[in-house]
């Protein structure tokens, strides 16, 4: 036993990297070694059908999109979905949290059922809006019909002013409940007695959610925030279902734009250039939220 | 009397809005597994009906019987399963490492498996794509759980490891003491413990990869086919016929809203730590 002293210190250092290894080299080659690649194709005029001629034109990509119409529709369509989803979704999350933070006899119930949309393939979410956006046979136009709101059934997806708030709706739908149960937890650690010292200072119901829960959530609200904006402005599967961008570019967004670009003209380079800007103009949002993410929970 | 007041007054207040909000949550839902079960002479007639006259199970025999649908339920399994495997297996010692475990560069790697979660999918299937060609891992099984394990890798390393950090250490240095080796004590202390977190972490992979749709849909071709690709093509092919889609969507919803209700309290929990801490 020569090496007594250094074998087991050298086992030591390398053992949490045996423990690591499996883990670490699956994420490199399926997550880190792509988006390498992305970032190479990103620089190149790389075209699948072309897969041998693939000219190096450096910051080109980048150039073409920033003359590139489409591109800065996709943009501010994505401004306005980020917007609208992740702030209806919010909105709507808080008051149903607020709401099932009360005690009434079926709340268990209650706060089971409203978490359904947030299990549900986004395929599926698509598929059932479509169905009920539908012109002649969907429940939606049957409804505003019969309450008199519209006079004639309206082809809410296929109409450039109304489809992207419809598929905006949809999401709604699905995120929700994600702020509602982010944020009910948050009110379940705000002790009684907070509101029982505001209440015998008088305050109105009003002043005690202004002044004890919403500060008391500010935390949680921020987390489900970031969280949420980077999920929103990312996702393009309910859109790709519900329109595919479409009418004309009415709900492209800039991933989705990225994708169509990639897939359907097999522009990978460009694509790729697309799809980087994205990242790019969502690294301040994961900045912060690994920041506050990392502060709480790495020790 | 005051009693009463406050009764009616919580049942305006606070008990309707909420019927409401519960009602615009599973509408949606219903409005599918209704359709579902309507003859097709009722789906196709204006002014809608709401209520099957005649409740059928007939698109769910054309689905399973006369199209691909029953296969393409098997191989989202399969692929669902063996993400689940494949994330578990690799993150499981991964977290254990970042729990239990001092060493140079631990916090920033960590971080790194937060970070990488965020990576905007479309900025990866492309290349994915081109490397599982390479491969030779398109239209497999294996490739898809590759494409999945993107998100279950370090979802699942970032859960295990605030699960494993809330196990105390005593437990393996008292292990250690009885001279178990670090692997004897991850498997025979440490897991046993942990097994809730482990099901509620593995549940939640098998959720997200049976829902995924984009690394499904690039990476399949005919043989592996998923059921949210299958669905998706449908809508294409069979326009018309909702009877059929809302079908397949019942099938596929139904296994999902179950899973999802039976770990949701543990989940949430899980998910929401960070965020409520501070």
């Amino acid at each position: 036993m020569m090496t007594a002293a250094t074998g087991p210190r050298i086992r030591e250092a390398v053992r949490p990297f045996l423990f690591l290894a499996p883990a670490l080299v699956i994420t490199a080659a399926v997550i880190i070694l792509p988006a390498v690649q992305t970032l190479w194709m990103s620089l190149h005029d790389y075209v699948l059908f072309r897969p041998d001629d693939v000219p190096f034109v450096g910051l080109g990509n980048f150039i073409k999109a920033l003359g590139d119409e489409v591109f800065w529709l996709s943009l501010v369509n994505s401004f306005v979905w980020i917007a609208a989803c992740v702030g209806l979704q919010f909105l709507l999350g808080l008051g149903t949290a607020l709401l099932l933070n009360q005690s009434f006899w079926w709340r268990g119930l209650a706060r089971a059922l409203v978490i359904i949309p947030w299990a549900l393939p986004s395929v599926i979410i698509g598929l059932m809006w479509t169905w009920m956006y539908d012109l002649n046979l969907g429940v939606i136009n049957d409804v505003l019909l019969r309450a008199g709101l519209i006079s004639t059934p309206v082809a809410w997806l296929a109409r450039p002013d109304t489809a992207l708030a419809s598929v905006v709706l949809a999401l709604v739908w699905q995120g929700f409940p994600f702020f509602a149960v982010m944020i009910l937890a948050g009110l379940q650690t705000i002790p009684d007695e907070h509101y029982e010292a505001a209440e015998i200072d008088g305050a109105t119901r009003w002043q005690q959610f202004r002044f004890v829960t919403l500060p008391a959530l500010k935390g949680v609200i921020a987390t489900a925030l970031l969280l949420r904006i980077i999920w929103v402005a990312n996702s393009l599967d309910v859109i790709l279902v519900m329109t595919g961008g479409g009418p004309g570019f009415a709900t492209h967004t800039l991933p989705l734009y990225a994708f169509l670009k990639a897939y359907s003209a097999m522009e990978f380079g460009y694509g790729a250039a697309l799809a980087l800007m994205l990242a790019a103009l969502l690294l301040v949002v994961v900045a912060g939220y690994v920041r506050r993410i990392a502060k709480e929970e790495v020790r | 009397m005051i009693e009463r007041r406050s009764a009616l007054r919580r049942l305006i207040e606070v008990e309707l809005p909420i019927l409401v909000i519960i009602a615009f949550a599973l509408a949606p839902y219903l409005w599918m597994i209704l359709t579902s079960i309507k003859p097709d002479a009722e789906l196709t007639r204006a002014p809608i009906t709401y209520l099957p006259g005649a409740a059928t199970l007939d698109h769910y025999r054309t689905l399973l019987g006369r199209t691909s649908f029953g296969g393409n339920l098997v191989n989202s399994l399969i692929v669902a399963l063996g993400t689940v495997a494949l994330g578990l297996a690799v993150s499981v010692p991964a977290a254990y490492a970042f729990s239990r475990f001092r060493f140079p560069g631990r916090k920033w790697l960590l971080v790194q498996f937060l970070t990488i979660n965020m990576i905007p999918v479309v900025l990866l299937i492309i290349p994915l794509f081109v490397l599982m060609r390479k491969l030779g891992l398109l239209d497999t099984h294996a490739g898809i759980v590759l494409g999945h394990a993107t998100f279950a890798i370090p979802f699942s390393v970032w859960m295990m490891t605030s699960y494993f950090n809330a196990l105390p250490m005593e437990l393996d240095e008292a292990a250690t003491m009885d001279g178990a080796s670090r692997m004897e004590t991850l498997l025979k202390v440490i897991l046993p413990l942990a097994l809730p977190g482990i099901v509620t972490t593995g549940i939640y992979i098998f959720v997200t990869s049976w829902n995924e749709y984009l690394f499904a849909m690039m990476l399949s071709g005919q043989s592996v086919r998923t059921v949210t690709v299958a669905l998706q093509l449908f809508i294409g092919e069979f326009t018309v016929q909702w009877g059929l889609l809302t079908a397949g969507g019942t099938l596929v919803a139904i296994p999902v809203t179950i899973l999802f209700l039976v770990v949701q309290k543990r989940l949430v929990g899980g998910l929401t730590a960070g965020a409520v801490k501070s």
